[in-house]
């Protein structure tokens, strides 16, 4: 069971993925993109990390992406248009993929240590209370340093929108 | 195979009631406004209007379903059911009641308990932001592309405030499955997360509620279809069964929004004071006096038709009240009757609401989100999470 859900959510988020590129429309594109967020989701709750999968679709597809989809039909984006497509692209587009590909593999099969695999259901301290104990012990410096980065980021927004008022 | 077999019934039940209840959540808030504004409301289809729902659904069903040239049209297929969808997956872990037995097997009365049970409503009500907003856009008309970014600037700013709204009582609480939210407050009033020591949380029902009609595109916050200004807003282009289905997830989303709501502050299906005190009566009572109005209506009538329908509904009442006196009912329907009682209320509220206030203007809208209702949401988190470090 918890196999053929796995099989099937990530074919749909790896189509979904592939959509986000294909698509030309802005919003299909967007759309695309809940949907693999929206999988993924469902890949952590597989993995028993249920408070990382609901903070993954609050976050992510409904927070972000609606700011997203927002300034999408703010601006009107219409489809994009395609000019011809540069020889480099089509000559070198293929082998520079697979050549990716291949270092890519060769990386994670190099440095991820193999011997572990991942039984669905045999993680259970994905709760919200063990995330809370986590992130305010083991790892409150980075948390700290994270929201600050954060705050500083909003801090950036604002002074940028404010020169454009100014103006 | 038991149990497989009484989820299943359990889900039917729930579908059915929820969807009936959607149905006649209408004609109860047709009824209401008209008499706040000394009308009288749908009473042409069955006694009282009480077959009008049924009338609409025919109605909408058969009325002819046009998608406009231009639309996008995967999308504007998709946005209704979005919005549908959304907004009835959050009914599946609500509590209604405590545990009772059906057929010797102990049972809850909710389809299932998660334990991120809270976090689930948040999740599915924020993808809901995505039906309305795509379905402005989808339309390609400019009223609705209006209504759909009203409503999604409107969403996103009025999150916040509930988020921090509902993180209080969490405090006091110290989890988020919802049937758990609703153990930790057992007992009267008092222990009620709105009234609990160390920290009451009234101003945070405040900001729920406030914030929850903004969730819920409800007046004094229905920008996103303001009729004077945007013909009908996001749902301008709707016909039929699409149009009824953004109504049906309006009416679900209250329904959600009311249930948070008692099961948050409101003590889930705990009686106002305590069962030694007579709470068991109170259900009885409260029946036995709609009864004996009805039928001192009936004896009386105010017009010709009351002679007939007025003691009809007085029996029935009359018959529900001695039935909550009988042992085995009270076990199963007492806790049932609080939760919907609460739930009623906070949806009388809604209807009571929209039949008084006027409309925000919209940076009045944006203001109020973010200079007001924000900070205090802040300020009362802040402030519960000290008095709970402190007295802990």
């Amino acid at each position: 069971m918890d196999v053929i859900l796995f099989l099937v959510f990530a074919i749909i988020a790896v189509v979904c993925g592939i959509n986000v590129v294909v698509q030309r429309h802005p919003i299909t594109s967007a759309l695309s993109l809940i949907g693999v967020m929206g999988s993924l989701a469902v890949l952590y709750l597989l993995l028993g990390a249920e408070f990382i999968a609901m903070a993954q679709v609050i976050v992510y597809a409904g927070a972000i992406m609606v700011l997203f989809v927002f300034v999408i039909m703010l601006l009107n984006a219409g489809a994009e248009e395609t000019r011809g497509k540069s020889l480099v692209a089509q000559l070198l587009g293929l082998p520079l993929l697979i050549l990716f590909l291949a270092f890519a593999s060769y990386f994670v099969q190099r440095f991820v240590p193999s011997s572990t695999i991942v039984h669905f259901g045999a993680f259970k301290s994905g709760t919200a209370q063990n995330i809370g104990i986590a992130l305010f012990t083991r790892y409150l410096l980075p948390f700290e340093v994270t929201s600050v980065l954060i705050l500083i980021a909003i801090l950036g927004a604002i002074v940028l929108a404010r020169k454009e008022l100014d103006r | 195979m038991n149990f497989f077999l009484l989820s299943v019934i359990k889900a039917a039940v729930v579908a059915f009631v929820l969807l009936t209840t959607l149905a006649y959540l209408q004609w109860v808030e047709r009824k209401v406004i008209a008499h706040i504004q000394v009308r009288l409301g749908p009473s042409r289809v069955g006694p009282h209007g009480l077959l009008q729902p049924l009338a609409d659904v025919i109605k909408l069903i058969t009325k002819e379903d046009l998608i406009p040239p231009y639309a996008n049209k995967f999308v504007y297929l998709l946005a209704p059911f979005l919005a549908v969808t959304m907004s009835l997956i959050s009914i599946s872990v609500i509590p209604f009641g405590a545990e009772i037995q059906v057929f010797g097997q102990p049972t809850w009365m909710q389809l299932t308990d998660l334990n991120v049970g809270l976090l689930l409503i948040l999740a599915v009500s924020s993808m809901g932001v995505y039906g309305v907003a795509l379905a402005g856009w989808a339309s390609n008309n400019k009223y609705s592309l209006l209504g759909g970014l009203r409503s999604s600037a409107q969403m996103i700013s009025y999150e916040l405030p509930l988020s921090l709204a509902v993180a209080s009582p969490l405090l006091l609480s110290n989890t988020l499955s919802l049937r758990q939210l609703v153990q930790t407050q057992a007992g009267s009033i008092l222990h009620w997360n709105i009234l609990r020591l160390p920290a009451p949380q009234i101003v945070s029902f405040i900001v729920f509620m406030i914030a929850g009609f903004a969730e819920t595109n409800r007046v004094p916050f229905d920008l996103p279809e303001a009729e004077n200004e945007l013909v009908a807003g996001f749902h301008t282009e709707y016909s039929s069964m699409k149009f009824a289905a953004f109504f049906m997830a309006e009416y679900s989303n209250m329904v959600t929004v009311a249930c948070v709501t008692v099961i948050l502050f409101l003590g889930g299906w705990y009686p106002l004071f305590a069962v030694a005190w007579g709470s068991n009566y109170v259900p009885a009572l409260l029946f036995g006096l709609a009864g004996a109005v009805c039928l001192f209506f009936g004896l009386n009538p105010v017009r010709k038709r009351d002679r007939i329908t007025m003691p009809v509904f007085g029996v029935i009442f009359l018959g529900i009240a001695a039935a909550f006196l009988l042992a085995p009912v009270q076990a199963i329907f007492i806790p049932l009757f609080w939760f919907l009682a609460k739930v009623g209320l906070i949806l009388f509220t809604f209807i009571w609401v929209r039949g008084t206030l006027p409309r925000f203007r919209y940076d009045q809208l944006m203001h109020f989100a973010w200079k007001v209702l924000f900070p205090v949401a802040l300020v009362n988190l802040l402030v519960t999470g000290l008095l709970v470090a402190w007295f802990s």
